[in-house]
């Protein structure tokens, strides 16, 4: 599995968040997720210019297996979505991290960015969870 | 107590996700479930499906017991070797399992029965069984490998003693026959399966099953887990027991009126039921449903028709047509335009004849 940037801060519910450097924040779920979720075959991306709210579904994310509501970290709007994925869905597979990012949010509150859980306290919880 | 085929080790040695599945620590994929479902369409994949239960049932009477055990008609079986697909019903109809009974000697049939239902199974056959003076032997001392896919059987077939490969070649669908595995292992070859591709499901000594799978494996046979054989199956047309139907269910009302045998003068159990709810009109029917649009279907999700509500039973994306399909029991009669309910959404699908898939392409209208 692939290494966990440390850029990068996260909700137990395994979707990360990165800060970018123009104020945006950019949404996926992590590399653990999608080894677990397993083929992912539909993505069900929110809308530009609609409201996310943190910790509240704004994505839904479809394996052979399951579906998996993917929770916005912060709240804001979105910006701009991954439309990538409808065609190409298992791009999250290959790599969650970084081409298989879902959407950008012009975050309305940056603060909510800090109660997330950083690199490392997501990869203990990662750890705990496989035992 | 989660318990463990023999050949737990072999799938986590070869980075398995294991699941619980009836009571069992099984596989349920190795890697990608895609890639295990092409495999088998396109060349040979190979399942542990030890979980199964294997019975045997001895006795002069044991083709009696099984004319009244059975909604599908044993006197179909008229050559040793044979197998017969067939519902065990409840006195009111309902399904208690569905299984495959073999015909192995005019005193010894074989019956291979769900995994999930496999203390009630026994429960009742045992209870059926007194009068007829059958007796009942579980076998857990065997494990069993499906091997399927386009060139499955070519690849058992090289791993077979030389004396027995030209006998097994001619193995007929739906028929068994004992053979030498590698190594001289003792096989119990079935020519079966739950994936709608030819190849063979194998019975053998668990001692020797790791051998057999590692022979296999050395012979081009992927493993596949029960992810990938959900995927097929469903495509295959096939039911899975507690999904698509179970005690709550008539087979008319789960598509398996073709295996139910009204043959004249014999009392099955749950016949007079079935004649009941067949005069009085059947309520229900499982349909299949494919959906065009994005996303996909799943188990339990609302099906909207002309004369009421329904639900999907099996749903899934299907890999080999690049799209979701499902099997639904909805309310008799024509059902008009057929909408599924996901999250909120009523998405319109299709109404169709399945299977969707067989022997490795999608059928007509699919």
């Amino acid at each position: 599995m692939s290494e966990i940037p440390g850029d990068l801060k996260f909700l137990k519910s395994h979707e990360w968040a990165r800060a970018e450097d123009d104020g945006l924040v950019r949404v996926g779920i992590s590399d653990h997720a999608q080894d677990q979720l397993g083929d992912l075959v539909y993505v069900e991306l929110p809308e530009v210019g609609s409201a996310v709210k943190a910790g509240v579904g704004a994505a839904v994310v479809e394996s052979v297996k399951a579906a998996s509501d993917i929770y916005s970290p912060v709240s804001g709007e979105v910006v701009e979505v991954n439309e990538l994925l409808n065609d190409k869905p298992e791009i999250i597979n290959e790599d969650a991290f970084g081409e298989g990012w879902i959407f950008l949010v012009r975050p309305s509150d940056r603060a909510e960015l800090d109660e997330l859980l950083d690199a490392n306290d997501y990869e203990e919880l990662v750890e705990n969870e496989d035992h | 107590m989660t318990e463990k085929t023999v050949l737990n080790a072999t799938h986590r040695a070869l980075g398995a996700r294991m699941v619980d599945f009836g009571g069992w620590d099984m596989p349920i994929s190795y890697g990608s479930q895609i890639e295990e479902h092409h495999a088998v369409r396109r060349d040979a994949g190979m399942f542990d499906v030890s979980h199964m239960t294997v019975i045997d049932l001895h006795g002069a009477r044991t083709r009696e017991f099984l004319r009244h055990l059975l909604a599908n008609s044993i006197d179909k079986l008229k050559v040793v070797g044979k197998a017969l697909y067939s519902c065990m019903l409840n006195e009111q109809g309902g399904v208690i399992d569905d299984l495959i009974v073999y015909y192995l000697g005019e005193e010894y049939f074989r019956l291979v029965v769900n995994a999930g239902t496999r203390a009630k199974d026994l429960a009742w056959i045992e209870q059926q069984a007194a009068a007829f003076d059958v007796q009942v032997k579980e076998r857990p001392e065997f494990a069993m490998i499906a091997v399927q896919g386009p060139n499955a059987r070519a690849k058992v077939l090289g791993l077979l003693h030389e004396v027995d490969r030209p006998r097994i070649e001619k193995l007929g669908k739906f028929a068994a026959a004992a053979a030498q595995g590698p190594h001289g292992i003792p096989l119990f070859v079935a020519r079966t399966g739950y994936t709608g591709e030819d190849g063979f499901e194998i019975i053998v000594p668990a001692e020797h099953a790791v051998a057999l799978w590692e022979a296999l494996a050395a012979a081009g046979v992927a493993p596949a887990g029960l992810g990938a054989r959900d995927t097929l199956r469903l495509e295959a047309g096939m039911n899975l027991y507690g999904q698509d139907m179970d005690e709550s269910v008539l087979p008319w009302e789960a598509n398996l009126g073709w295996t139910i045998a009204l043959d004249e003068g014999r009392e099955f159990i749950g016949r007079s039921a079935l004649e009941r709810q067949k005069a009085a009109g059947v309520p229900r029917v499982m349909v299949g449903l494919v959906l065009d649009e994005k996303g996909v279907l799943r188990h339990g999700q609302k099906v909207l028709t002309a004369n009421g509500a329904g639900e999907i039973l099996s749903g899934s994306f299907a890999p080999t047509l690049n799209k979701a399909v499902a099997f639904a029991r909805i309310p008799a009669g024509e059902p008009g335009d057929v909408r599924v309910d996901i999250r909120g959404r009523e998405v319109p699908v299709r109404l169709v004849k399945y299977p969707f898939v067989r022997d490795g392409k999608p059928c007509a209208g699919i």
